[in-house]
C-alpha cells in the first residue's frame, strides 16, 4: 500500500517533537497576527516569513510556514466575522454572513462553526490530497493554456453573480481589477506597462497593498462616517458553542463545501478564493431559505469556510507538483522553498518524499492544533472587540503599514495602500463591490498570459477555446451563470435579495 | 419635455470608470499592440480598457434614465488623516527610522476620529510603538533600522 506507506512517512516526519513544536508555534503566531484586523494571511505569512528562515531544516521550516498559513487563515476568518474586515479575498465570503451573525450577537457560534467546518474540511482534504495527488496531477498536467483561461473566466463570472447591486458595475469592477492586475512589466517583451515611469511598480502593484487598501482602509473610512453606530454592536457577544439546531444546519453545507473546495483547490489560478465564492453560490441556490443569505445564514458561513480550507489544502497540489502558485500565499511558499534550496515542480514528490508527505501530514496536525487551541481561545479573540473602535483603527493602520512594507521593503507599496484605500472607499460609496475587483486583480496577469499563450498555440485561431472539450465546457458554465443572472425573473429576485440586505 | 437630470451616484461612477478606461486605453496605445496571433503588450489591456469605457457608458445611460440612491455622507476627516498615514510611514521609515516613524504614523491616524483626545492619542501611539518594536523588530527580526540617519547619531541604539 503506497498510500499507507506515504502517509506513515509523512506522519513520522511531521510528528517529531521538533516539528510538532514548529507547527504549534506557526499556528499560534499565525492566528495571533492574522487575527489583527486588516492583516490577512498573505501579509501575516509575509511578516513571519523571515523567522522560518532561521530554522536550518527545510522540512521544519515549511511545516512551520504551513502552520502559520492555517493559523493566519483562521485568524482572517475571525476578523471577517467579528468586524467585517476580511484580510484575504477568500474570507471576504465569510464576512458576508459571518458579520451579520456577529451583529445579531452570534459571533461565538459563527467562529465555532468556522473552526469546526475548517477542521472537517482539513481532515477530509488531507486524505484526498494523499489519495489523489498522483492521479490528479496527471489531470492538471493535461490543462493547456486555453483551459486555464476558460477556468479563470468561470471564476470571474461567478464573482459577478455574487456581487451586490448592479451587474454592470460588478463587470466594470472585474475589468478594472484585471487592468490593475497587469500593471507592471510585460512578461513576453519586458515592456513596462502603466507604471507611470515609476520603477518600483515594474513588478506590478503589490497584491497585499491592493487588498489592504481596498478592503482594510476603505472599511476604516466607512466606519469613520458614522462612528456612533459602531460601538453598539460590540457588547453582545456570547454563546460560543453552536446549538443542536446549528449543528443540524451546518452539516450538509460543510460536506458540500469540502467537496467543492477540494475540487477547485487543485486547479491552479482559482484555488481557495474560487472555492469560497462557488460554495456560497451553491449554498444560496440549494437553500430552502435563500432570503437568509446576507443576513446571517449559518450555511453561508459553514459552506465557504469549509470550501476555503479544503481549497487551501488542495491548492498545495499544483504548488508541490507543478510549481504553480494557486494564490499569493502559495507564491510565498514557492519563494520560501527556493530560498531553502528546493526547486518546486514534479520532482519534489519523488526526490524529497519526506518533505512532500511531511507537509501533507502536517496539514492535518496543524488543523487539529487549530481547533484545540482556538475553540478555548475564542474568548480572547472576542475580547479584541471590546476595545473601542477609535483606539483600534490607529493600531490597524500602523500594523497595515508595517505589514505591507515588510513584504517587499518598498515604500511605494505604502503609497499604493493610500491610493487603493481612496479608490476602494469612493467606489464603495458609488455602490460598487470591491470583491470582483480584487479577484480580477489576482487573475489579471494569469488570464492575459494564458490567453496569449493559447492564441500562439492555436496559431491565432480563437475557436481553440470552444473546440477543446474541457475549455468549451468551462466556458459554457460561465455563459450559463451570466445568462442566469441576466434572466429577468432571476435578476429581479437577486435585486430584491440584495436590497433587503443593505 | 422632462428636464435633463442625471443621477449623481451613477453619473460619478460612470465618469470614474470611463476615466480609468480612457487612461488605460491611451497608455496601451503607446505600447505595441500586435495581432491576435502574436499579441503585443498593449493588445489585452486595450481590449479591456475599451470594454471598461463601454460599461461606463452603459452606467451613464442608466444614470440619465433612473434615479438611484444618494451618495450619503463622506468621511472627509477620516480621509484627511487615514490616507496620509501609510504615505508618511513610507516616506520616513528609512530616514527617521522605524521607531519615530511608526509613532508618528499612529499619531496621524489617531486624529481621524473626532472622539480621540490628544492625550489618549499620545499614550496609544507610544504603547503601540513599544509593542511594534518588541514584536516586529526584536522578536520577528524584521530588518528595520530603529533610528534612521535623519536623527542625531547618539540616538542610534
Amino acid at each position: 500500500m503506497d498510500l499507507l506507506n506515504n502517509l506513515a512517512l509523512g506522519f513520522s516526519t511531521a510528528s517529531t517533537p521538533a516539528n510538532l513544536g514548529f507547527c504549534l508555534i506557526g499556528v499560534l503566531l499565525g492566528t495571533l497576527i492574522g487575527v489583527l484586523p486588516g492583516i490577512g494571511a498573505t501579509a501575516t505569512i509575509a511578516m513571519l516569513l523571515p523567522i522560518t528562515f532561521q530554522i536550518g531544516d527545510p522540512v521544519s521550516s515549511l511545516i512551520m510556514l504551513a502552520g502559520i498559513y492555517y493559523g493566519a487563515q483562521y485568524g482572517g476568518s475571525t476578523t471577517a466575522i467579528l468586524i467585517n474586515m476580511p484580510g484575504e479575498s477568500s474570507s471576504a465570503v465569510t464576512a458576508i454572513d459571518g458579520y451579520q451573525m456577529a451583529r445579531q450577537g452570534r459571533a461565538g457560534a459563527a467562529l465555532a462553526i468556522a473552526a469546526i467546518g475548517s477542521f472537517f474540511a482539513g481532515t477530509v482534504s488531507t486524505f484526498l490530497v494523499a489519495v489523489f495527488a498522483p492521479p490528479l496531477t496527471a489531470i492538471a498536467l493535461r490543462f493547456g493554456a486555453a483551459e486555464y483561461f476558460s477556468l479563470m473566466i468561470v471564476g470571474l463570472v461567478s464573482s459577478i453573480a455574487l456581487a451586490h447591486g448592479s451587474i454592470v458595475k460588478a463587470l466594470a469592477m472585474v475589468v478594472l481589477g484585471l487592468l490593475l492586475g497587469i500593471v507592471g512589466t510585460d512578461i513576453y517583451t519586458g515592456a513596462p506597462r502603466f507604471t507611470l515611469g515609476i520603477r518600483e511598480y515594474a513588478d506590478g502593484l503589490n497584491f497585499v497593498a491592493v487588498a489592504v487598501g481596498v478592503f482594510g482602509v476603505a472599511e476604516i473610512l466607512r466606519n469613520l462616517e458614522n462612528e456612533h453606530e459602531r460601538s453598539v454592536l460590540i457588547s453582545k457577544v456570547s454563546g460560543l458553542m453552536p446549538t443542536r439546531n446549528d449543528f443540524m444546519r451546518m452539516a450538509a453545507p460543510i460536506v458540500r463545501g469540502t467537496i467543492i473546495g477540494s475540487a477547485l483547490g487543485i486547479l491552479p489560478g482559482g484555488g481557495a478564493v474560487l472555492a469560497a465564492f462557488a460554495s456560497y453560490t451553491v449554498e444560496k441556490r440549494v437553500s430552502k431559505t435563500p432570503q437568509e443569505f446576507g443576513k446571517g445564514a449559518i450555511a453561508g458561513v459553514a459552506g465557504p469556510e469549509s470550501a476555503n480550507n479544503a481549497g487551501a489544502q488542495t491548492s498545495f497540489i499544483p504548488m508541490l507538483t507543478l510549481g504553480i502558485p494557486a494564490n499569493p500565499v502559495m507564491a510565498l511558499m514557492i519563494g520560501a522553498m527556493i530560498i531553502q534550496g528546493i526547486v518546486p515542480g514534479p520532482n519534489v514528490a519523488t526526490e524529497q518524499p519526506a518533505l512532500f508527505w511531511g507537509i501533507i501530514a502536517s496539514m492535518w496536525i496543524g488543523n487539529l492544533m487549530l481547533i484545540i487551541l482556538n475553540l478555548p481561545l475564542i474568548g480572547l479573540w472576542v475580547k479584541l472587540l471590546t476595545i473601542p473602535y477609535y483606539v483600534l483603527f490607529p493600531i490597524i493602520m500602523a500594523f497595515c503599514s508595517i505589514g505591507v512594507y515588510s513584504v517587499n521593503t518598498n515604500a511605494f507599496d505604502l503609497y499604493a495602500v493610500a491610493f487603493f484605500g481612496l479608490i476602494g472607499y469612493v467606489l464603495t460609496k458609488l455602490r460598487c463591490e470591491p470583491a470582483p475587483l480584487l479577484l480580477g486583480f489576482v487573475l489579471g496577469p494569469l488570464l492575459e498570459e494564458n490567453l496569449r499563450r493559447a492564441m500562439i498555440l492555436s496559431r491565432g485561431d480563437p475557436s481553440a477555446f470552444v473546440t477543446r472539450p474541457i475549455s468549451a465546457g468551462l466556458l459554457l458554465v460561465a455563459l450559463a451563470v451570466l445568462v442566469i443572472v441576466f434572466v429577468p425573473s432571476v435578476k429581479k429576485k437577486r435585486e430584491e435579495v440584495f436590497v433587503e440586505e443593505s | 419635455m422632462k428636464p435633463f437630470a442625471i443621477d449623481r451616484t451613477n453619473g460619478l461612477c460612470a465618469a470614474l470608470f470611463i476615466f480609468f478606461g480612457a487612461f488605460f486605453a491611451l497608455q496601451s496605445l503607446s505600447l505595441e499592440i500586435g495581432t491576435a496571433l502574436r499579441m503585443g503588450p498593449g493588445y489585452f489591456p486595450l481590449v479591456l480598457a475599451i470594454v471598461l469605457i463601454l460599461l461606463g457608458a452603459i452606467i451613464l445611460v442608466q444614470a440619465i434614465r433612473v434615479e438611484g440612491e444618494p451618495i450619503g455622507s463622506m468621511a472627509w476627516r477620516g480621509m484627511l488623516f487615514i490616507l496620509p498615514a501609510p504615505i508618511f510611514f513610507g516616506l520616513t521609515v528609512r530616514g527617521l527610522g522605524f521607531v519615530p516613524s511608526i509613532f508618528l504614523t499612529a499619531l496621524i491616524a489617531a486624529f481621524a476620529s473626532g472622539r480621540m483626545k490628544p492625550l489618549t492619542a499620545l499614550v496609544l501611539s507610544a504603547g503601540l510603538t513599544l509593542f511594534s518594536v518588541l514584536v516586529f523588530s526584536y522578536a520577528l527580526g524584521l530588518p528595520f533600522q530603529r533610528f534612521g540617519p535623519w536623527l542625531p547619531s547618539w540616538l542610534a541604539l
